[in-house]
Protein backbone atom coordinates (compact mmCIF):
# COMPACT_ATOMS: atom_id res chain seq x y z
CA UNK A 1 0.00 0.00 0.00
CA UNK A 2 1.69 3.00 -1.16
CA UNK A 3 -0.07 6.29 0.17
CA UNK A 4 1.67 9.48 0.03
CA UNK A 5 2.79 10.46 3.71
CA UNK A 6 1.57 14.24 2.71
CA UNK A 7 -2.18 13.25 2.58
CA UNK A 8 -2.20 12.26 6.42
CA UNK A 9 -4.33 14.92 7.84
CA UNK A 10 -4.69 13.44 11.22
CA UNK A 11 -2.61 10.58 13.10
CA UNK A 12 -2.98 9.76 16.82
CA UNK A 13 -1.04 6.29 18.54
CA UNK A 14 -2.79 4.51 21.67
CA UNK A 15 -1.33 1.93 23.56
CA UNK A 16 -2.34 -1.28 24.04
CA UNK A 17 -1.73 -3.54 27.36
CA UNK A 18 -1.35 -7.26 26.76
CA UNK A 19 -3.86 -9.25 29.41
CA UNK A 20 -5.96 -6.43 30.34
CA UNK A 21 -9.26 -8.08 29.50
CA UNK A 22 -10.63 -5.72 31.43
CA UNK A 23 -10.32 -2.60 29.46
CA UNK A 24 -10.98 -4.67 25.80
CA UNK A 25 -12.60 -2.24 23.61
CA UNK A 26 -11.18 0.77 25.07
CA UNK A 27 -8.87 1.72 22.52
CA UNK A 28 -10.96 1.32 19.17
CA UNK A 29 -14.03 3.03 21.51
CA UNK A 30 -11.39 6.28 21.41
CA UNK A 31 -11.03 5.18 17.77
CA UNK A 32 -15.00 5.75 16.97
CA UNK A 33 -15.33 8.74 18.95
CA UNK A 34 -12.78 10.22 17.02
CA UNK A 35 -14.46 9.01 13.70
CA UNK A 36 -17.66 10.32 14.76
CA UNK A 37 -16.85 13.53 15.44
CA UNK A 38 -15.33 14.10 12.46
CA UNK A 39 -18.37 13.06 10.91
CA UNK A 40 -17.29 10.16 8.93
CA UNK A 41 -20.44 8.28 7.32
CA UNK A 42 -22.37 5.60 9.88
CA UNK A 43 -21.00 2.14 7.89
CA UNK A 44 -17.01 3.85 7.73
CA UNK A 45 -17.08 3.91 11.65
CA UNK A 46 -18.53 0.79 12.05
CA UNK A 47 -16.32 -1.08 9.56
CA UNK A 48 -13.21 0.82 11.40
CA UNK A 49 -14.05 0.50 14.77
CA UNK A 50 -15.13 -3.46 14.21
CA UNK A 51 -11.92 -4.10 12.71
CA UNK A 52 -10.06 -2.39 15.05
CA UNK A 53 -11.57 -4.11 18.09
CA UNK A 54 -10.89 -7.34 16.68
CA UNK A 55 -7.25 -6.19 16.06
CA UNK A 56 -7.36 -4.36 20.02
CA UNK A 57 -8.60 -7.68 21.33
CA UNK A 58 -5.55 -9.85 19.63
CA UNK A 59 -3.17 -7.65 21.19
CA UNK A 60 -4.65 -7.92 24.68
CA UNK A 61 -5.01 -11.73 24.25
CA UNK A 62 -1.77 -12.50 22.33
CA UNK A 63 1.06 -10.45 22.74
CA UNK A 64 3.12 -8.37 25.95
CA UNK A 65 1.90 -4.92 24.61
CA UNK A 66 1.18 -3.07 21.32
CA UNK A 67 0.05 0.31 19.71
CA UNK A 68 -2.72 1.15 17.21
CA UNK A 69 -2.38 4.46 15.29
CA UNK A 70 -4.81 5.79 13.59
CA UNK A 71 -4.55 7.67 10.14
CA UNK A 72 -6.75 9.78 8.71
CA UNK A 73 -6.48 11.25 4.88
CA UNK A 74 -8.86 12.30 2.73
CA UNK A 75 -9.59 9.14 0.50
CA UNK A 76 -8.83 6.28 3.23
CA UNK A 77 -8.56 5.66 7.17
CA UNK A 78 -5.71 3.28 8.09
CA UNK A 79 -4.92 1.71 10.94
CA UNK A 80 -1.90 0.01 12.15
CA UNK A 81 -0.97 -2.11 15.33
CA UNK A 82 1.73 -3.20 16.16
CA UNK A 83 2.45 -5.91 19.27
CA UNK A 84 5.49 -7.26 20.60
CA UNK A 85 4.98 -10.85 21.99
CA UNK A 86 4.93 -14.41 20.45
CA UNK A 87 3.53 -13.61 16.85
CA UNK A 88 1.91 -15.88 14.32
CA UNK A 89 3.42 -18.86 13.55
CA UNK A 90 1.58 -19.34 10.43
CA UNK A 91 -0.52 -16.53 9.28
CA UNK A 92 -2.54 -18.13 6.69
CA UNK A 93 -3.84 -20.86 8.87
CA UNK A 94 -4.36 -17.46 11.72
CA UNK A 95 -6.14 -16.18 8.80
CA UNK A 96 -9.32 -18.84 8.92
CA UNK A 97 -12.47 -18.43 10.58
CA UNK A 98 -12.59 -20.28 13.33
CA UNK A 99 -9.16 -21.30 13.75
CA UNK A 100 -8.08 -20.04 17.07
CA UNK A 101 -4.66 -20.81 19.14
CA UNK A 102 -7.04 -19.39 22.44
CA UNK A 103 -5.78 -20.74 25.57
CA UNK A 104 -8.65 -22.08 27.67
CA UNK A 105 -8.35 -19.32 30.55
CA UNK A 106 -8.72 -17.07 27.36
CA UNK A 107 -11.46 -18.40 26.17
CA UNK A 108 -13.29 -18.74 29.85
CA UNK A 109 -12.65 -15.17 30.02
CA UNK A 110 -14.76 -14.45 26.93
CA UNK A 111 -12.34 -14.37 24.37
CA UNK A 112 -10.58 -16.38 21.18
CA UNK A 113 -13.85 -17.72 19.31
CA UNK A 114 -11.25 -17.44 16.23
CA UNK A 115 -13.03 -14.74 13.97
CA UNK A 116 -10.46 -11.81 14.99
CA UNK A 117 -8.55 -12.01 11.64
CA UNK A 118 -11.62 -12.74 9.41
CA UNK A 119 -13.53 -10.57 10.60
CA UNK A 120 -11.23 -7.76 9.78
CA UNK A 121 -10.49 -8.94 6.68
CA UNK A 122 -14.25 -8.56 6.32
CA UNK A 123 -14.67 -4.91 7.37
CA UNK A 124 -11.66 -4.09 5.38
CA UNK A 125 -10.46 -3.01 1.86
CA UNK A 126 -7.25 -3.86 2.14
CA UNK A 127 -5.35 -5.82 5.27
CA UNK A 128 -2.07 -6.75 5.68
CA UNK A 129 -0.86 -9.05 8.33
CA UNK A 130 3.09 -10.06 8.65
CA UNK A 131 4.36 -11.70 12.23
CA UNK A 132 8.13 -12.67 13.27
CA UNK A 133 7.44 -15.88 15.52
CA UNK A 134 8.87 -15.38 18.50
CA UNK A 135 9.47 -11.63 18.09
CA UNK A 136 5.79 -9.88 17.12
CA UNK A 137 2.76 -8.78 14.91
CA UNK A 138 2.53 -6.05 12.29
CA UNK A 139 -1.30 -5.87 11.32
CA UNK A 140 -2.32 -2.56 8.60
CA UNK A 141 -5.74 -2.11 7.18
CA UNK A 142 -7.20 0.39 4.81
CA UNK A 143 -11.10 1.63 4.71
CA UNK A 144 -11.73 3.41 1.30
CA UNK A 145 -13.36 6.66 2.02
CA UNK A 146 -15.18 6.74 -1.40
CA UNK A 147 -16.04 3.22 -2.08
CA UNK A 148 -18.67 0.91 -2.05
CA UNK A 149 -18.79 -1.46 1.23
CA UNK A 150 -16.81 -4.53 -0.10
CA UNK A 151 -19.01 -7.48 -0.10
CA UNK B 1 -40.27 -32.98 29.00
CA UNK B 2 -37.08 -34.88 27.92
CA UNK B 3 -34.21 -33.74 26.28
CA UNK B 4 -35.72 -36.74 23.20
CA UNK B 5 -38.76 -34.02 23.36
CA UNK B 6 -37.02 -31.02 22.81
CA UNK B 7 -34.87 -32.39 20.52
CA UNK B 8 -38.04 -33.63 18.70
CA UNK B 9 -39.64 -30.33 19.28
CA UNK B 10 -37.10 -28.05 17.85
CA UNK B 11 -35.35 -30.27 15.50
CA UNK B 12 -31.84 -30.07 17.05
CA UNK B 13 -29.37 -32.04 16.05
CA UNK B 14 -27.74 -34.27 18.50
CA UNK B 15 -23.76 -34.94 18.26
CA UNK B 16 -23.21 -36.89 21.23
CA UNK B 17 -25.06 -39.02 23.84
CA UNK B 18 -27.93 -40.56 22.00
CA UNK B 19 -28.55 -42.77 24.50
CA UNK B 20 -28.72 -40.48 27.25
CA UNK B 21 -31.89 -38.75 25.53
CA UNK B 22 -34.32 -39.90 27.93
CA UNK B 23 -33.39 -37.72 31.37
CA UNK B 24 -36.08 -35.45 32.54
CA UNK B 25 -35.05 -31.91 31.92
CA UNK B 26 -36.01 -29.75 35.40
CA UNK B 27 -35.02 -26.63 34.13
CA UNK B 28 -32.83 -24.34 31.65
CA UNK B 29 -29.62 -22.76 33.09
CA UNK B 30 -27.86 -20.20 30.16
CA UNK B 31 -24.26 -19.06 31.13
CA UNK B 32 -20.92 -19.22 29.39
CA UNK B 33 -19.27 -18.94 32.41
CA UNK B 34 -18.21 -22.41 33.90
CA UNK B 35 -18.01 -21.29 37.61
CA UNK B 36 -21.29 -19.65 37.22
CA UNK B 37 -22.81 -22.83 36.30
CA UNK B 38 -20.56 -24.47 38.60
CA UNK B 39 -22.74 -22.25 41.27
CA UNK B 40 -26.48 -21.68 40.61
CA UNK B 41 -27.16 -24.88 37.76
CA UNK B 42 -29.24 -27.49 39.64
CA UNK B 43 -29.70 -31.48 38.42
CA UNK B 44 -31.18 -32.30 35.51
CA UNK B 45 -31.01 -28.37 34.14
CA UNK B 46 -30.15 -28.19 30.25
CA UNK B 47 -27.50 -25.85 29.59
CA UNK B 48 -27.31 -23.43 27.24
CA UNK B 49 -24.05 -22.09 26.40
CA UNK B 50 -21.61 -21.28 22.98
CA UNK B 51 -18.28 -22.88 25.33
CA UNK B 52 -17.25 -26.30 23.19
CA UNK B 53 -13.88 -27.27 24.85
CA UNK B 54 -13.84 -30.29 26.81
CA UNK B 55 -14.33 -28.52 30.28
CA UNK B 56 -18.04 -27.92 29.86
CA UNK B 57 -18.88 -32.19 29.89
CA UNK B 58 -16.70 -32.13 33.08
CA UNK B 59 -19.36 -29.35 34.68
CA UNK B 60 -22.31 -30.89 33.17
CA UNK B 61 -20.81 -34.71 34.80
CA UNK B 62 -20.14 -32.78 38.63
CA UNK B 63 -23.28 -30.84 37.86
CA UNK B 64 -25.66 -33.86 37.09
CA UNK B 65 -27.10 -31.77 33.86
CA UNK B 66 -29.00 -33.31 31.84
CA UNK B 67 -27.69 -32.30 29.03
CA UNK B 68 -25.46 -29.23 26.78
CA UNK B 69 -27.10 -27.20 23.78
CA UNK B 70 -24.55 -25.16 21.94
CA UNK B 71 -26.36 -22.25 20.37
CA UNK B 72 -25.17 -20.22 17.64
CA UNK B 73 -24.02 -22.71 15.05
CA UNK B 74 -21.19 -24.30 16.90
CA UNK B 75 -19.64 -27.32 17.25
CA UNK B 76 -18.18 -29.25 20.05
CA UNK B 77 -14.25 -29.60 20.03
CA UNK B 78 -13.47 -33.42 18.77
CA UNK B 79 -12.21 -33.82 22.76
CA UNK B 80 -15.69 -32.52 23.72
CA UNK B 81 -17.13 -35.00 21.94
CA UNK B 82 -15.54 -37.60 22.94
CA UNK B 83 -15.60 -36.60 26.49
CA UNK B 84 -19.27 -36.38 26.36
CA UNK B 85 -19.61 -39.76 25.04
CA UNK B 86 -17.73 -41.40 27.23
CA UNK B 87 -19.44 -39.66 30.28
CA UNK B 88 -22.80 -40.27 28.60
CA UNK B 89 -23.75 -36.44 28.48
CA UNK B 90 -25.75 -35.46 25.39
CA UNK B 91 -24.72 -32.63 23.60
CA UNK B 92 -27.29 -30.83 20.59
CA UNK B 93 -26.48 -28.21 18.45
CA UNK B 94 -28.48 -25.01 17.49
CA UNK B 95 -28.64 -22.38 14.69
CA UNK B 96 -30.04 -19.76 16.43
CA UNK B 97 -28.57 -17.56 18.77
CA UNK B 98 -29.15 -18.10 23.01
CA UNK B 99 -31.96 -15.18 23.27
CA UNK B 100 -34.23 -17.39 20.57
CA UNK B 101 -33.19 -20.46 21.32
CA UNK B 102 -33.94 -20.22 25.67
CA UNK B 103 -37.30 -17.50 24.65
CA UNK B 104 -38.51 -20.53 22.73
CA UNK B 105 -37.59 -23.09 25.58
CA UNK B 106 -39.19 -20.76 28.37
CA UNK B 107 -42.34 -20.40 26.00
CA UNK B 108 -42.69 -24.62 25.66
CA UNK B 109 -42.52 -24.28 29.23
CA UNK B 110 -38.97 -24.95 30.35
CA UNK B 111 -38.13 -22.29 33.03
CA UNK B 112 -35.62 -20.87 34.55
CA UNK B 113 -34.92 -20.51 38.79
CA UNK B 114 -36.87 -18.14 40.77
CA UNK B 115 -35.34 -14.76 41.47
CA UNK B 116 -31.57 -15.00 43.11
CA UNK C 1 -40.64 -2.17 23.86
CA UNK C 2 -39.82 0.81 25.59
CA UNK C 3 -36.91 0.13 28.38
CA UNK C 4 -39.69 1.30 31.09
CA UNK C 5 -41.04 -2.18 29.68
CA UNK C 6 -38.29 -4.11 29.88
CA UNK C 7 -37.93 -2.47 33.75
CA UNK C 8 -41.02 -3.56 34.66
CA UNK C 9 -41.21 -7.20 33.23
CA UNK C 10 -38.22 -8.12 34.77
CA UNK C 11 -38.60 -6.04 37.65
CA UNK C 12 -35.04 -4.87 37.10
CA UNK C 13 -33.71 -1.74 38.58
CA UNK C 14 -32.41 0.96 36.43
CA UNK C 15 -29.57 1.85 37.87
CA UNK C 16 -27.89 4.88 35.15
CA UNK C 17 -29.71 8.11 36.69
CA UNK C 18 -31.59 9.70 33.96
CA UNK C 19 -31.88 6.91 31.42
CA UNK C 20 -34.36 7.51 28.82
CA UNK C 21 -37.25 5.65 29.47
CA UNK C 22 -38.87 6.08 26.34
CA UNK C 23 -35.96 4.36 24.53
CA UNK C 24 -37.83 2.11 22.16
CA UNK C 25 -35.66 -1.12 22.18
CA UNK C 26 -36.69 -3.64 19.47
CA UNK C 27 -34.14 -6.71 20.21
CA UNK C 28 -32.14 -9.05 22.67
CA UNK C 29 -28.97 -10.77 22.21
CA UNK C 30 -27.86 -12.98 24.78
CA UNK C 31 -23.58 -13.20 25.94
CA UNK C 32 -21.66 -13.85 28.49
CA UNK C 33 -18.56 -13.64 26.95
CA UNK C 34 -17.31 -10.76 25.18
CA UNK C 35 -16.34 -12.51 21.44
CA UNK C 36 -19.63 -13.96 21.10
CA UNK C 37 -21.01 -9.89 21.58
CA UNK C 38 -19.17 -9.71 18.56
CA UNK C 39 -21.13 -11.30 16.78
CA UNK C 40 -23.18 -8.35 16.81
CA UNK C 41 -20.82 -7.09 13.63
CA UNK C 42 -22.96 -8.88 11.39
CA UNK C 43 -26.10 -6.90 12.24
CA UNK C 44 -27.25 -3.84 14.03
CA UNK C 45 -26.79 -3.30 17.69
CA UNK C 46 -29.12 -0.42 17.51
CA UNK C 47 -32.69 -0.93 19.56
CA UNK C 48 -30.59 -4.29 20.59
CA UNK C 49 -30.61 -4.77 24.26
CA UNK C 50 -27.79 -6.44 25.43
CA UNK C 51 -28.53 -9.37 28.08
CA UNK C 52 -25.20 -10.08 30.45
CA UNK C 53 -23.40 -10.74 33.11
CA UNK C 54 -20.18 -9.26 31.88
CA UNK C 55 -19.80 -6.31 34.62
CA UNK C 56 -16.52 -4.94 33.32
CA UNK C 57 -16.40 -1.96 30.95
CA UNK C 58 -15.41 -3.72 28.31
CA UNK C 59 -19.13 -4.34 28.22
CA UNK C 60 -19.49 -0.53 27.82
CA UNK C 61 -16.93 -0.19 25.09
CA UNK C 62 -18.69 -3.14 23.03
CA UNK C 63 -21.49 -1.23 23.52
CA UNK C 64 -20.38 2.15 22.16
CA UNK C 65 -19.11 0.15 19.15
CA UNK C 66 -22.46 -1.59 18.10
CA UNK C 67 -24.47 1.37 19.22
CA UNK C 68 -26.32 -0.80 21.80
CA UNK C 69 -29.66 0.54 23.15
CA UNK C 70 -28.84 -1.06 26.75
CA UNK C 71 -27.23 -3.23 28.92
CA UNK C 72 -28.76 -5.49 31.19
CA UNK C 73 -27.18 -7.70 33.96
CA UNK C 74 -28.76 -10.70 35.06
CA UNK C 75 -28.45 -13.11 38.48
CA UNK C 76 -28.45 -9.64 40.21
CA UNK C 77 -25.15 -8.42 38.83
CA UNK C 78 -24.40 -4.99 39.65
CA UNK C 79 -21.27 -3.82 37.28
CA UNK C 80 -18.22 -2.00 38.31
CA UNK C 81 -18.13 2.15 39.63
CA UNK C 82 -16.34 2.22 36.53
CA UNK C 83 -18.12 0.55 34.20
CA UNK C 84 -20.83 2.63 35.93
CA UNK C 85 -19.04 5.72 35.07
CA UNK C 86 -18.67 4.63 31.49
CA UNK C 87 -21.65 3.59 30.72
CA UNK C 88 -23.25 7.54 31.98
CA UNK C 89 -20.00 9.10 29.68
CA UNK C 90 -21.27 7.12 26.42
CA UNK C 91 -24.65 7.72 27.41
CA UNK C 92 -25.91 3.66 27.44
CA UNK C 93 -28.87 2.63 30.07
CA UNK C 94 -27.81 0.02 32.38
CA UNK C 95 -30.63 -1.94 34.28
CA UNK C 96 -29.77 -4.96 36.89
CA UNK C 97 -32.55 -8.02 36.71
CA UNK C 98 -32.87 -10.25 39.51
CA UNK C 99 -33.24 -13.24 37.26
CA UNK C 100 -30.89 -15.55 35.89
CA UNK C 101 -30.07 -15.27 32.16
CA UNK C 102 -32.31 -17.99 31.07
CA UNK C 103 -35.65 -16.92 32.90
CA UNK C 104 -34.77 -13.09 31.51
CA UNK C 105 -34.02 -14.20 28.14
CA UNK C 106 -37.07 -15.69 28.59
CA UNK C 107 -39.81 -13.30 29.48
CA UNK C 108 -38.46 -11.35 27.13
CA UNK C 109 -39.11 -13.15 24.21
CA UNK C 110 -42.15 -14.07 25.58
CA UNK C 111 -43.48 -10.15 25.78
CA UNK C 112 -42.28 -9.61 22.26
CA UNK C 113 -38.55 -8.96 22.44
CA UNK C 114 -37.08 -10.32 18.99
CA UNK C 115 -33.56 -11.74 18.70
CA UNK C 116 -31.35 -9.53 17.20
CA UNK C 117 -30.93 -9.09 13.72
CA UNK C 118 -27.42 -10.90 13.90
CA UNK C 119 -28.06 -13.93 12.32
CA UNK C 120 -25.47 -17.48 12.16
CA UNK C 121 -23.50 -17.59 8.41
CA UNK C 122 -23.99 -20.08 6.31
CA UNK C 123 -21.11 -22.13 5.31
Amino acid sequence: MAEAEENIRFHEMFHIEGGNFMSAGAISSRVKNILKKAGFPGQIIRRTSIAAFEAEMNVICYANQGNLSLFIAPNFLKVVVKDEGIGIPDVNLAMREGYSTATEKIRELGFGAGMGLSNIKKNTDEMILTSESGQGTHLEFVIYLDNQKKE
Amino acid sequence: MTIFDIVQSFGLETRAGKDHLGEEVTGGYASDLLSDVIAHSRKGNLWITIQTHPNIVAVATMKELAGIILTGGREPDPETLQKAEDEGIPILVSPVFTFELVGRLYQKGISGLSPC
Amino acid sequence: MKLREIRDILTAEVITGDADLEKEIKYGFAADLLSDVLALARGSGAQTLLITGIIHPQVIYAGNIFDLGAIIFVRGKRPTEATLQLAIENQIPLLVAPYIMFETCGRLYQHGLSPSIAKVKNG
